[in-house]
């Protein structure tokens, strides 16, 4: 019990939340845990606003003639919904929020590769961040958060546009250095004794999303930047009335774009691969094949961009290439999802609310992925295009996967990131809410889509009043599940027990360092053995946490 | 990785950022965050490359007529320039590493008046163009004086439509380009400060290899572009 | 670790006994220069040849070769790990990759532009 005591004592550390004092100590920091929590919280502030724009939407969807908001309001509303979660919630979410945060910590290393350059990409996302609230000050964007031509780029379009195309470039070059720091540090700041195969599996995936955010996002910025010009000086590259071919910048914008689905959803697998371990207290079943899979989904992402554009003109061949090659990405993604189940088989599972969160997204991811296949696949594709068997089907990947993994997360690191516990009741019931209340809006969109409604009208045939009836009642319960969660994380900073170093038996080595760490993270460079062997770990007690054996592998 | 700067952890050295166990570690990473860069650099001009493909191969006559307005002469003028600035930026990282300060300045003297020499060509050709209403997109109105100058067997064909859309993938790509090279003036002008003050040596050179091959990615786009606009 | 090997080495044939950095040698930087202007001057040549759609490819290919030699010695890839190489190698390929999709793809759809377009005519 004694030598537990001294192993479990804390030394006296200063965390990193108390080193420096005042405003100017956070905003101008380059200390990487105070640059992610910075990126926490106003990912979470556009995660609030999509959020409460997803209501009026649903709101004003309760009856068939809408009639809650205009119908000009509500398409302004559904396209800063869509370009708030996507471009300021679902993308830097995991990797810039979560990523900064532990990335660094599971190499023992100080800070990233490039901390200056890391203040400066969280800079340029919050400028990226106020212009599109400055849309909304400017009388909004009616296009949808794809921004086409010819529609968004005409002469009557106010400065709404400007600003969202603004936006957009500068969120994206924020997204390229955080890439390109990660990749850095991944490469160059690995511990002594840490091999590439020894890497947490979540740093792989943010390896696999920083090769798509350097390689995809620069032709994103060139497409906003273009369509700005083509706006104001009429280029004649876009528009069909200089000359242009709209057509082209559905191709930029999906070489970026469709890439971007897995900048959302690698770092969510990452983080499941994390969770699914350490609370099936089992190592990770086929530890490669999970790192490879997630280089082969970024590298065969970038071949599938057509399959947005069936119906929008492009040719006939290039539609059944694309369509093959879609296929092709739903190996790898297999891969993974067989690989977790594995490890949960025969493992002695602990359902905390980290692992609840990761079990909803079995559920959801599973059936995101499958009816990708649908749209996947050319001949279903064609009747199914634009209708809410789309609106559903990217919401379980993007929105229903993406963030039960980021909850998972963030309720994993929560006790690294605060030093505090947050409340395990308040975390199972939101989780579970989180759960219901997804499959309950989303599923009856599946259903409408199969039917022929089509997505982006504020109106509806009375025949799918059932379906959005059911959908409206099933957002709400999401809402309240993630209301539940924020209410019970921001809770525990008041009254949460303090969290010992490792709370979960993980054997990664962000946890060896103290919760929560020092500015320079690690009191002595911490040795690293492999991330997920949990051999000569054992629980002292609920409040001291875990600690490995003396004598115990690494 | 595990070679130690002279003197251990006593003697720290000036340059050494906090996060890094040596020079040598701290070199490696900001090479491969410069590569990366470069990477990305590559994918921007990417796309507009492709706009380039997209007219070239589906209106192949824009290109042949527009093709004649430029003046490859000053296009190989500053081809030859940019090849010579790029010598002197590699050969300044070599004076950087064998520590000679004079050379060192000089080099990065040359490269930042080659640079300039680059931009006063350009300045040249742009208000040319400007003047006679060689534009972009919808406001292309070429003036008489310069319809006439072009070559007989030309000046015979019709003037094809949205020929400003020629000229919209020249001015971006050139200029875009043209960017890239007034921010290595401003990265060499910093360079030859830091130089001059004997930052730089065998030991701590990062700064000056890091622009140098921005400089020599500049300089490859742009062997690219004289080809593409000025020859073809 | 391959990038640390390969520093390494290039730092024992570089003859350095000390830590010193790996220098260019003067003969490499003004070669490539050197072959830099004689490339820049065929170009020109071939150009001032009616070759048809060759002139594209030879333009091009000289470019490309150019690019490469420029790559290779002023930015030392040739010296540098393997990992540098292969980030440079893998943007160019995702560069060309967006140029052959697009633009098969366009020439592709011209013809039901066209087709659009004289229909819309007609109707008119």
């Amino acid at each position: 019990m004694s030598t537990d005591a001294a192993a479990v004592a804390e030394p006296a550390v200063e965390s990193y939340l108390r080193g420096g004092r005042g405003l100017r100590s956070w905003l101008m920091t380059i200390d990487h845990k105070r640059i992610g929590l910075m990126y926490l919280g106003l990912i979470a502030f556009a995660l609030f606003l999509g959020g409460v724009f997803a209501m009026v939407l649903r709101m004003n969807l309760w009856r068939p003639a809408g009639g809650l908001v205009s119908n000009d309001t509500y398409n302004k509303l559904f396209t800063l919904h869509g370009a708030v979660m996507v471009f300021l919630f679902v993308i830097p979410g995991i990797p810039a929020a979560l990523g900064n945060f532990v990335l660094p910590l599971q190499l023992g290393a100080k800070d990233v590769a490039f901390p200056r350059v890391n203040l400066l990409s969280f800079w340029l996302f919050a400028l990226g961040s106020a212009l599109f609230v400055a849309t909304l000050v400017v009388g909004g964007v009616d296009t949808g958060w794809t921004l086409y031509p010819p529609y968004s780029l005409e002469g009557a379009r106010g400065l709404g546009i400007l600003l969202a195309l603004c936006g957009v470039f500068v969120a994206g070059f924020s997204s390229i250095l955080t890439g390109l720091n990660f990749i850095a540090t991944i490469h160059t700041m690995r511990p002594p004794g840490m091999g590439w195969f020894d890497l947490p599996l979540f740093l792989w995936a943010l390896y696999a999303t920083a090769i798509i955010q350097i390689v995809a996002t620069p032709v994103l910025g060139i497409t906003v930047a273009l369509g700005f010009m083509e706006r104001l000086f009429h280029l004649g590259l876009f528009m069909p009335e200089y000359g242009g071919d709209p057509v082209l910048f559905q191709h930029f914008f999906w070489f970026y774009s469709h890439p971007a689905v897995y900048i959302m959803i690698l770092p969510a697998m990452g983080i499941v691969s994390e969770v699914v371990s350490v609370f099936s207290r089992k190592p990770i079943f086929g530890y490669r094949f999970i790192a490879m899979s997630s280089i082969a989904i970024a590298v065969i992402g970038f071949f599938v961009w057509g399959h947005h554009m069936f119906v929008s003109g492009q040719s006939k061949w290039a539609s059944v290439a694309f369509s093959f090659l879609t296929m092709l990405v739903a190996v790898p993604s297999a891969i993974k999802t067989f690989n977790w189940l594995a490890t949960m088989y025969k493992g002695a599972i602990v359902l905390k609310t980290p692992m609840i969160y990761v079990l909803a997204f079995f559920a959801i991811f599973g059936v995101g992925g499958l009816t990708g296949l649908f749209l996947g696949s050319l001949a279903t594709d064609v009747p199914l295009h634009d209708t809410y068997f789309v609106v559903a089907h990217f919401h379980f990947v993007m929105v229903g996967a993406v963030l039960t993994a980021f909850m998972a997360g963030l309720h994993y690191w929560w006790p690294k990131m605060t030093g505090r516990m947050y409340s395990e009741t308040a975390g199972r019931i939101s989780a579970i809410l989180v759960l219901v209340g997804f499959n309950v809006a989303f599923i009856p969109q599946f259903l409408a889509g199969v039917a022929g409604m089509p997505r982006r009208y504020a109106t509806y045939a009375a025949a799918f009043q059932t379906q959005n009836r059911v959908s409206t009642v099933g957002a709400f319960v999401l809402a309240a599940g993630l209301l539940l969660a924020a209410w019970g994380l921001l809770a525990s900073l008041a009254r949460g027990r303090r969290a010992p170093r490792n709370p979960w038996g993980a054997a990664s080595l962000e946890w060896s360092a103290a919760s929560p760490p020092s500015a320079h993270n690690f009191e002595r460079t911490p040795v690293a053995g492999h991330p997920y062997d949990f051999t000569g770990l054992r629980q002292v007690s609920e409040e001291a946490g875990w600690v490995r054996a003396a004598g115990a592998a690494p | 990785m595990t070679s130690r700067p002279g003197g251990g952890e006593a003697a720290r050295p000036r340059f050494l950022a906090e996060h890094f166990e040596s020079l040598e570690a701290q070199l490696e990473t900001s090479t491969t965050g410069i590569w990366l860069f470069i990477a990305s650099e590559v994918l921007f001009f990417g796309a507009l490359f492709t706009a380039y493909g997209v007219w070239r191969a589906n209106h192949h006559q824009l290109f042949h007529y527009a093709q004649h307005f430029l003046d490859w002469r000053l296009g190989a003028l500053n081809t030859l320039v940019l090849i010579t600035s790029s010598l002197s930026a590699a050969w300044s990282v070599r004076c950087a590493q064998l520590g000679r300060k004079s050379g060192l300045t000089a080099t990065l003297g040359l490269t930042l008046a080659l640079a300039g020499v680059f931009l006063v060509v350009k300045y040249f050709e742009y208000s040319h163009k400007l003047h006679n209403g060689l534009t972009w997109g919808a406001s292309f109105h070429p003036s008489p004086e310069v319809l006439l100058s072009l070559p007989e067997a030309i000046r015979a064909l019709p003037v094809p439509e949205h020929l400003g859309t020629f000229f919209t993938l020249y001015y971006l790509m050139t200029g875009l380009h043209g960017i890239h090279v007034l921010v290595g003036m401003g990265l060499f002008l910093w360079l030859i400060r830091r130089a001059r003050r004997g930052d730089f040596g065998p030991g701590y050179y990062g700064p000056v290899d890091a622009v140098a091959l921005y400089w020599h990615l500049v300089d490859t786009i742009w062997i690219f572009l004289f080809p593409l606009f000025y020859l073809v | 670790m391959t990038d640390s090997a390969a520093h390494a080495s290039v730092q024992a044939a570089s003859g350095h006994a000390a830590p010193g950095p790996h220098a260019l040698p003067v003969r490499v930087l003004l070669g490539t220069a050197l072959a830099l202007f004689a490339l820049t001057a065929v170009t020109v040549a071939i150009s001032r040849a009616d070759l048809g759609a060759w002139n594209a490819v030879a333009a091009l290919g000289i470019a490309a070769a150019k690019a490469s030699l420029v790559a290779l010695f002023f930015m030392h890839l040739k010296y540098q790990g393997r990992f540098k190489a292969v980030v440079f190698v893998a943007s160019v390929v995702f560069a060309v990759l967006l140029v052959a999709f697009v633009v098969f793809d366009t020439t592709q759809y011209q013809a039901d532009v066209r087709a659009a377009a004289r229909a819309g005519a007609a109707r008119r």
